[in-house]
């Protein structure tokens, strides 16, 4: 046992004279997750052991029980072992290691922390991906003695995917190296040199030996050299407070309550962002919108809710909603999509496959979807993505894969949001936890599915665009009409199409009614139904533009990830958004079909702008005013762009 | 500015609920084991507070040894009326007014009223998620335990075969005859429960008071002389001792600890300044090393 004085709880006065005063700050303390990694005999467990006792949460009993352990399972010989403290399960005590995680909670002045405790052997990926799937922090142990090891960079890099942003790593073992300055200093440009692949926003280093106590609690006196803090200061310190996504309000819905016929609330858990009364809000997938009525809580209602607080929110409308619908501001939706591609871990000793299926478990929903592809395995040791085709994931391997689901889900990238990016993925036989998965940025089209059939194959002929680019004198291209109804799309589109036919050039106008009264005239107004519709036009248009032709395509279009989509089929250089700018009550006053007076007036359920958003471009390559330029003005503005752009002659 | 913070007992507390909510939704057939112990308390008021202003939406299950403190009984009558729940008790009908700790032993009573009760009353009912109090900080054994801990349908733990738990997905498949275990208190210490009791103003037994109560000595453990099934040795008088229980269960299994505390304040007071842990008190952990590993293979919670 160390010698060394123990630290000294500062308020065991405070527990003495004024035990309510010390509830009250104890209450008040904030929660620090931690994971431990390191490699087998990296001296983990040690550690832990070390901080609990240090911190005086190991009591009598249990110590007398550990110091008799230690004379029949320990490694030091027969003196006090503080691994027997944490390592848990008799199996393991057996074969002297840790084989699960495990927890261990201990608190000090400052801050309460829950450890979890992560084995060390090479094939365990999937038990530290579980410990860093809730963890603020990593405490990355490395052997003084052996530097650097594949496991330290496997560990790192779990880490990171997991995402978290906080990394300690302790240099153990430094009694062994003599307490060596240089040792650590290389161990430190060693890691460093790799962990930059990595995205962690703080990383510290510290030269310790759990074993003996040095600069785990207490300041060693053995390293002089060293004037940083101890590992326990360091983790009271750290600031976590700005990891949240505080930004995207995300509430997947858990239960509806009805205890009686005033009351119907929503359960849930604040995902991400803060909810307030009167924030309107909109429920996915249906996109219907409401506003937040109150916040209900068991000891009174609220005004605002943040995460991770578990509230019942009451709407002002009788919108539909149920368990694993997820409300979200109107203007700051999630994506929603039935695919989308994610980085997996895989845990189970049966490989996931292409075209295997599963359930997978995302916020408060289970959906049915398919393991469509296995972009590319990644090497956890180097950083990289294996080379080669991949069409498997073993136990333990991680990968990047492409998932098919049965229905639309609501989600964000994991980057930006751990609680509605994560995801699990569920044996539909054995119902075992199979795999974990992370959603990543990149928005997937259906464009991007091979074609049904295996026997088509894309037809090039002698003739390309270029020629009959040139033959017109012209080049073909998209111009993409989006605004409400009432914006002035038709009023545009129309003169557009009069202007560039006069001057000689050749344009085709595609509309709402002369595309669903033919080819799309099998698809409705649902969600997925405006999905396709714009698919379908964005091919068209492909087409039209291929043979040289200038597309004038005028929709509603409200949803960013459809014109997305669009801009995708018919590429990026020939796409040319136009943005109607006009407010919903021009559009409304303006009303030229005499829709909005039929909504008003209940006989139409579904409108863009009044029940179901619209969602404004962010950057369009052009926006019109209609409020203050006339139709000849807007015009002229696109036809600019259109020479700029080489489209058609100056 | 607002720092959108929470304290940790408040983060403990909506964690709780989220897992409490998710069991109401995903469960055919849940059911809240019930001891009437402190932190059976502390989690039969989170599952009123996930509900309100509804009701809980399954029952109570209190799996009873015939063997407790009278004023366990007492207080369970109270819990059921104040939160408006059904408190189902389960006797087990082959050792009901004939297995006892003293007749039996403690490891036989416990195995028969206590581990086999509880498979037997899930068993009856067909319960298909099962809440419980334990925490894991209360013994070395239960670090390791999810917070859905799966059953087969022996009612067996396999601790090398759990499923991975990952962010708070918790997976709630079982096939038929199988079960989940569900631990929403798991990230509470035994501080966190004492404060969030004295926070929310949750009644307890007064059990964990200390109050003069009769008491004799056996293999070192005061043990309170709760009834005259109690034998006495020849000459034997109970002793009047300051005491209070650290744990409740069977009252000839239970050990009390002398203490001055009357409050919660001075329980915690005592607790932080005390170098004893507290399942101690508990005389089924000294049947053998790792001896609550090897009863939760068998089914006991």
């Amino acid at each position: 046992m160390s010698d060394q004085s123990k630290y000294e709880i500062q308020d065991e006065a405070l527990i003495r004279d004024d035990i309510a005063g010390y509830l009250r700050k104890h209450e008040e303390k904030d929660l620090l997750r931690i994971l431990t990694c390191g490699s087998v005999d990296d001296g983990k467990s040690t550690l832990i052991g070390r901080l609990l006792y240090d911190c005086k949460m190991i009591y009598e009993d249990q110590l007398a029980a550990v110091t008799r352990d230690s004379k029949v399972h320990g490694t030091t010989g027969g003196d006090f072992d503080p691994a027997l403290l944490t390592d848990g399960l008799k199996a393991e005590r057996e074969q002297g290691i840790t084989i699960d995680v495990a927890y261990r909670y201990f608190s000090t002045d400052k801050r309460k922390f829950i450890i979890a405790d992560c084995p060390g052997h090479e094939q365990y990926t999937r038990n530290m991906a579980t410990g860093a799937s809730t963890a603020n922090l990593a405490v990355i142990l490395i052997d003084a003695r052996l530097g650097v090891v594949t496991q330290t960079k496997r560990h790192s890099f779990i880490c990171s995917l997991l995402g978290i942003k906080h990394v300690a790593v302790v240099v153990n073992k430094m009694d062994l190296v003599d307490w060596s300055a240089e040792t650590y200093e290389r161990i430190r440009n060693e890691y460093n040199a790799f962990v930059s692949r990595l995205d962690f926003s703080d990383i510290h280093f510290f030269p310790v030996s759990a074993l003996a106590g040095d600069n785990v609690v207490e300041k060693s006196e053995n390293m002089p050299w060293y004037d940083g803090s101890t590992l326990l200061h360091h983790l009271e310190s750290v600031n976590i407070a700005t990891d949240r996504n505080l930004v995207d309000m995300r509430f997947p819905v858990q239960l509806v309550s009805r205890p009686n016929l005033d009351f119907r609330g929503y359960a849930g858990t604040v995902a991400s962002g803060v909810v307030r009364v009167g924030q309107e809000v909109a429920s996915l997938p249906s996109r219907r919108t409401s506003t937040v009525k109150s916040i209900e809580t068991a000891a009174g209602p609220v005004e605002e809710a943040y995460p991770p607080m578990a509230v019942t929110l009451t709407l002002n409308d009788e919108i539909d909603v149920s368990r694993g619908d997820m409300l979200a501001p109107v203007n700051n939706l999630p994506r929603l999509d039935n695919e989308f591609e994610a980085m997996v871990v895989w845990m189970h000793d049966t490989p996931a496959r292409e075209g295997q299926s599963f359930l997978i478990k995302q916020t408060t929903n289970v959906v049915p979807g398919v393991l469509t592809e296995v972009r590319y395995q990644m090497d956890v040791n180097e950083l990289r993505k294996l080379p080669g085709d991949v069409d498997s994931l073993a136990l333990n391997e991680v990968g990047r894969v492409h998932l098919t689901l049965h229905r639309p889900l609501a989600f964000d990238s994991y980057r930006k949001n751990h609680s509605t990016g994560a995801f699990v993925l569920i044996d539909r036989v054995s119902n075992i936890t199979v795999g974990a998965g992370m959603i990543v940025d990149r928005p997937v089209r259906k464009s991007d599915e091979g074609p049904k059939s295996q026997n088509i194959s894309r037809t090039r002929g002698e003739v390309t665009r270029v020629t009959r680019e040139a033959l017109l004198g012209q080049q073909g291209h998209t111009l993409w009409l989006t605004g409400l109804s009432g914006s002035g799309k038709s009023t545009v589109a129309m003169e557009l199409e009069r202007r560039l036919t006069d001057s000689g050039r050749l344009c085709c106008l595609l509309d709402g009614d002369n595309v669903r009264h033919g080819l799309n005239r099998d698809l409705g107004f649902s969600h997925d139904d405006r999905t396709e519709n714009i698919r379908r036009i964005a091919e068209v248009a492909r087409l039209m533009n291929d043979t040289g032709i200038i597309v004038i395509a005028a929709f509603i279009s409200p949803y960013i990830t459809d014109r997305a989509g669009a801009r995708e089929i018919v590429g990026d250089k020939s796409f040319c958004e136009v943005f109607l700018d006009t407010p919903l009550e021009v559009c409304e006053e303006r009303d030229p079909k005499g829709l909005y007076a039929k909504v008003r007036a209940g006989e139409i359920h579904q409108f863009t702008g009044i029940t179901d958003p619209y969602e404004a471009p962010e950057n369009p390559e052009i926006r019109i005013d209609t409020t203050s330029q006339d139709v000849e003005a807007g015009v002229s503005q696109v036809m600019e762009v259109l020479r700029d752009r080489g489209v058609i002659p100056r | 500015m607002a720092t959108y913070q929470i304290s940790h007992l408040a983060q403990l507390e909506a964690e709780a609920i989220h897992i409490i909510r998710e069991v109401a939704a995903e469960f055919q057939n849940p059911v809240m084991l019930y001891s009437i112990g402190k932190d059976s308390s502390v989690m039969l008021h989170l599952a009123h507070k996930a509900f309100a202003p509804g009701k809980i939406p399954f029952p109570l299950m209190h799996v009873d040894t015939q063997w407790k403190f009278h004023e366990m009984y007492r207080c369970r009558a109270e819990a059921a009326e104040r939160y408006g729940v059904e408190i189902k008790v389960w006797i087990n009908p082959e050792g009901k007014d004939q297995v006892g700790p003293f007749s039996h032993g403690s490891e036989k009573h416990t195995q028969i009223m206590k581990t086999e009760g509880l498979k037997q009353a899930l068993n009856h009912h067909g319960f298909d998620a099962v809440f419980g109090g334990a925490r894991r900080d209360e013994e070395k054994s239960r670090a390791k335990e999810r917070v859905y801990s799966f059953r087969n349908q022996f009612h067996q733990w396999d601790p090398k075969n759990q499923r991975p738990e990952l962010w708070n997905l918790y997976n709630a498949r079982v096939n038929k005859g199988e079960s989940i275990r569900v631990f929403p208190l798991s990230n509470w210490t035994e501080l966190d429960v004492w404060l969030y009791l004295m926070r929310e103003e949750i009644p307890i037994v007064p059990l964990y008071f200390a109050k003069e109560r009769p008491v004799v000595e056996r293999d070192g453990v005061l043990i309170m002389v709760d009834d005259d099934r109690m034998p006495l040795e020849d000459g034997e008088q109970p002793m009047h001792k300051k005491v209070r229980f650290r744990t409740l269960g069977c009252y000839p299994l239970t050990g009390a600890v002398e203490s001055e505390a009357e409050t919660i304040e001075e329980i915690v007071q005592e607790m932080l300044l005390t170098t004893t842990s507290e399942r101690q008190g508990r005389v089924i952990d000294f049947d053998a090393a790792a001896s609550m590993e090897d009863k939760k293979k068998d089914g006991y919670f």
